[in-house]
């Protein structure tokens, strides 16, 4: 499996996700983002976490429209995997590749904390390493991670099977605890916790491990 | 010539630091306020002949976020 993350200026969890994409057997190439394309026979796509651009404007708004988000986009509109975790996310609502948007914490405080995910469905190559109704425990660390769509957007969500991973306890004042969401297609995950901060047994626990190496099985074999 | 925009979250979207800013308000003895919702100012200073048209195209690709705010420009 071939994986690519984007670096932008700000990024500080792109090592991290480099780290564990390798770790589940992946080969990553890390990507700028100035560059216009992304590397040949690509995989998937990680679009880590940080304050990219200094979170300037709104969080992820400038990023979304750097030359490498124009290849992310079209890889994912040629149906191509992408992985967004925490700024990544926001990242991916500002480009389009997903719906809604993320907005300042509803207790206004940055977070940094491990908390409880419950695994919605295992219906997708980054959750199928879990059962539909799993308790795993992964850190957040975010300011501006409230999840916000209009209704007709959050009962689509619903209805499709699309929420990936919702919080036990919500941190944040996301909308009906939405922790992590899946596009249309199901290839595309955005995510506000870190899974590749509960990967190695360095880091405290291991439940963000399942998903990559679930999703390097899956293309691996692929 | 010179635009500025203004960017407001959309009516029902939730606005903690309005709330904060409310609560605050409160707390120094300033009674009556009903609410708060912040909100920011961007000024453009433009070449002539830059149209409304075109500013109304900025704030729809980058300077508001149209599924959480709403905009509006005026030209001076």
């Amino acid at each position: 499996m071939k994986a690519a993350v984007v670096v932008f200026p700000g990024s500080n969890c792109d090592r991290d996700l480099a780290v564990a994409f390798r770790a589940a057997g992946a080969e990553v190439e890390m990507v700028w983002h100035k560059d216009t394309d992304l590397p040949a026979g690509l995989d998937i796509v990680g679009v880590p976490g940080g304050f990219s651009f200094g979170d300037y404007l709104r969080c992820g708004a400038i990023a979304a429209n750097s030359p490498i988000c124009r290849a992310v986009k079209g890889h994912a509109d040629r149906g191509g995997y992408v992985l967004g975790i925490c700024n990544g996310f926001q990242v991916l609502t500002e480009t389009g590749i997903l719906p809604g948007a993320l907005l300042r914490n509803a207790g206004l405080k940055y977070i940094c904390k491990t908390v409880g995910l419950k695994v919605e469905t295992s219906q997708s190559i980054y959750t199928e390493g879990y059962n539909a109704g799993d308790v795993v425990d992964i850190p957040i660390a975010h300011h501006d991670g409230n999840y916000f769509a209009d209704d007709a957007t959050l009962a689509a969500l619903t209805d499709e099977d699309r929420i990936a991973f919702s919080y036990t306890d919500n941190p944040n004042g996301s909308q009906r605890d939405i922790a992590g969401i899946l596009s249309e297609n199901r290839r595309v995950l955005g995510m506000m916790p870190h899974p590749e901060r509960a990967a190695d047994s360095g880091h405290g626990g291991t439940d963000g491990q399942a998903l990559f190496r679930a999703v390097a099985g899956q293309l691996t074999t692929a | 010539m010179k635009a500025t925009v203004h960017v407001m979250l959309k009516t029902g979207v939730l606005d903690p630091q309005g709330e904060a800013v409310r609560h605050a308000l409160g707390a120094l003895g300033f009674d009556g306020v009903n609410s708060v919702r912040q909100g920011k100012v961007i000024e453009l200073d433009l070449a002539d002949g830059t149209s409304e048209a075109d500013v109304t195209a900025m704030c729809e690709k980058l300077l508001a976020n149209t599924v959480i705010e709403s905009f509006r420009v005026d030209m001076s």
